[in-house]
């Protein structure tokens, strides 16, 4: 019987229980963390290199960044979804990229396990937090000085 | 010197220090989004809350700072594109190495027009 010569590839057969940190499967999980990366990671480009543009670029630049500017933006749908669709992405694809970094070198299962706790932990509050922010913003606060306040407040 | 031959491994070349440099910059930008989050949502606080914290970012020792984070930003977008592209595109491992190059020359052609802009309103104060 002839021996077969032919290499595999790495990982292309069964890899050996010893050699896997978790016990049972877990599924596509890690394909479409890492699919969720690409795709992401693309959009991203686009909202981020936008959100830069407009807030560093034009007009005044930095200066010009206040409550008033924050509110101008917020008036109008299309600023709240994309910093809502930036807040989203941006933290998951984040959040992803420092599991990853875990899992790298932390080696000690309670190491990771609670080093991960903390992530997770973090993620959410910041998610739920900045999403009610875009949602229950109030442009025109009551007792708040007119004259930090955006030009369509009514006038107290 | 290492006697391991040059040019045969990945260790220590394009491919290594892409992947160091793409792991920096994405912890130190991860960690400004905690801190921007939290920094916008003062809005909710009150108008005077927010303009006093985001008038922190107005002076001209941060307007270096956020140059740096724009640049980590800008590099991390572009090796992004590249990593893309090496597991998408059929010639993208053959040309990893290539396309770092192209990834630092799009990131001078972005960041020199950036800096002069920014650094220009920071010391200036917008006028």
């Amino acid at each position: 019987m002839a021996v077969s010569s032919e290499i595999q590839a790495p990982r292309s057969g069964r890899v050996a229980p010893k050699y896997t940190r978790h016990g049972s499967s877990r599924g596509n999980f890690e394909m479409l963390a890492w699919l969720f990366m690409r795709v992401s990671g693309l959009v991203l480009v686009v909202l981020i290199f936008g959100h830069l543009f407009v807030n560093l670029m034009v007009g005044e630049g930095v200066h010009a960044i206040d409550f008033g500017f924050v509110a101008g933006k917020w008036a109008d749908p299309f600023w709240q979804i994309w910093d809502l669709a930036m807040l989203w992405l941006a933290m998951l694809h984040g959040t992803n990229g420092v599991r990853t970094i875990i899992n790298d070198y932390a080696d000690k299962d309670g190491t990771r396990f609670w080093l991960k706790t903390v992530l997770y932990a973090a993620t959410a509050v910041i998610i739920v937090l900045g999403t009610l922010v875009i949602f229950t913003f109030d442009p025109c606060p009551p007792n708040a000085a007119a004259e930090l306040l955006p030009s369509f407040c009514p006038a107290p | 010197m290492s006697k391991t031959p040059a040019g045969t491994l990945y260790r220590g070349r394009e491919g290594m220090w892409s992947w160091v440099g793409h792991r920096v910059t994405g912890v130190a930008i991860f960690f400004f989004l905690l801190v921007h989050v939290l920094d916008t949502a003062l809005v909710r606080v009150s108008p005077e809350a927010y303009n006093v914290v985001i008038a922190t970012y107005k002076n001209p020792f941060m307007a270096l700072l956020e140059a740096g984070l724009v640049a980590a930003i800008v590099f991390h977008a572009f090796n992004g594109l590249r990593i893309i592209l090496v597991d998408f595109w059929k010639k993208g491992p053959k040309y990893q190495a290539q396309l770092l190059w192209g990834v630092v020359g799009l990131w001078v052609l972005v960041m020199v027009p950036f800096l002069i802009r920014h650094l220009t309103l920071a010391f200036t104060g917008g006028h």
